[in-house]
């Protein structure tokens, strides 16, 4: 194990390296799942604020969500 | 009539049906396919004859550095997409695919020195491999900066948009640096004329962590995508509802 550990001498490159891709990678993971929440906690509020109109658009343009019919008219 | 096509097939809700389906497979593969590569990389592979166990930084670098350079190149077509054809979709891609491509062209640069401080005898050096990977992680970081400094979220897409396609030329500059210039960096020695010339118990291992890295990408990328088509319709609700000052831009 000692062994192992030492990287046949490289330990003090070979284990950062590793850690440091650890640690950008979950924390982008960590990071993406943190602000989604965050957006659909904040959508659902507002959905919250205001159900009528919204099922009026709604039935207006059933599948299509209100910022995509105004990129496509421009 | 192909703007309609292509906003049949750029349709948002038909997305998120997908991504549903597709995003606990990529979640799973990219778990199964890391703990494999680990395995593979730091037991169940040889030293190099030259290099000893430093080549195994080898297995998170050059991994690392195809992706930075796939996710760019993904970027800048969807970029053209978005400006051709205003596929809204195509825009929210580049959004959200901008931080990972920026966090793995972190982890290449910095697992590269890592690297060249034992084997090269220094951590840095300025020759065009080095220099151009780093014009590509400022590449990432001024898209970022660029598509968030409009208020009107459509220019900064567009800026950013206009931005990766200029970007784009570091690309093959990247690729081709280590045969055009000399270099203390290594020449490819998988994706070249004439096929891989590194042995099969160290290409395993290596080809195992790409396809672990790229399922991360697909798995982290849909949920970043996710996230922004939630943003947008935030944003359109805010301003029908008047404060559109308090538009959040959250990460």
């Amino acid at each position: 194990m000692a062994q192992f550990l030492a990287m046949g001498g490289y330990a003090a490159f070979v284990w950062p390296a590793y850690g440091v891709a650890a640690v950008v990678l979950v924390a982008l993971v960590a990071a993406t799942l943190r602000g989604l929440r965050e957006r659909e906690a904040t959508l659902k509020a507002l959905e919250g604020m205001r159900p009528a109109r919204r099922r009026s658009r709604r039935a207006e343009a059933p599948d299509l969500p209100p910022a995509q019919a105004k990129v496509s008219e421009g | 009539m192909t703007t309609a096509l292509m906003h049949r097939y750029a349709n948002p809700a038909r997305f998120l049906r997908i991504a549903t389906v597709v995003l606990p497979w990529a979640a799973v593969a990219a778990g199964l396919l890391t703990a494999a590569g680990l395995y593979l990389s730091l037991f169940a592979s040889p030293p190099d004859y030259q290099q000893g166990d430093t080549v195994r930084i080898m297995y998170i670098h050059v991994p690392a550095a195809w992706m930075s350079m796939f996710i760019y190149t993904s970027m800048a077509v969807a970029a053209a997409v978005g400006l051709v054809w205003k596929h809204p979709l195509a825009d929210l891609y580049a959004k959200a695919a901008a931080p990972i491509g920026a966090g793995f062209t972190a982890v290449c640069l910095i697992t590269g020195s890592l690297w060249g401080a034992p084997m090269w005898g220094t951590w840095w050096v300025w020759d065009a491999r080095l220099t151009s990977v780093l014009i590509l992680f400022f590449l990432y970081l001024g898209y970022m900066a660029l598509v968030n400094a409009f208020d009107d979220p459509e220019r900064g897409v567009k800026a950013g948009n206009v931005l990766l396609l200029v970007g784009i030329v570091n690309v093959p500059i990247i690729k081709f640096s280590v045969d055009w210039w000399n270099t203390l960096h290594q020449p490819a020695s998988v994706v070249r004329m004439g096929g891989p010339t590194i042995d099969g118990s160290m290409l395993v291992p290596l080809l195992v962590m790409a396809l672990a890295f790229k399922a991360y990408y697909i798995a982290t990328v849909l949920l970043r995508i996710k996230s922004e088509i939630i943003q947008r319709k935030i944003q359109t609700l805010r301003l029908t509802q008047g404060d559109s000052g308090a538009v959040e831009s959250g990460a």
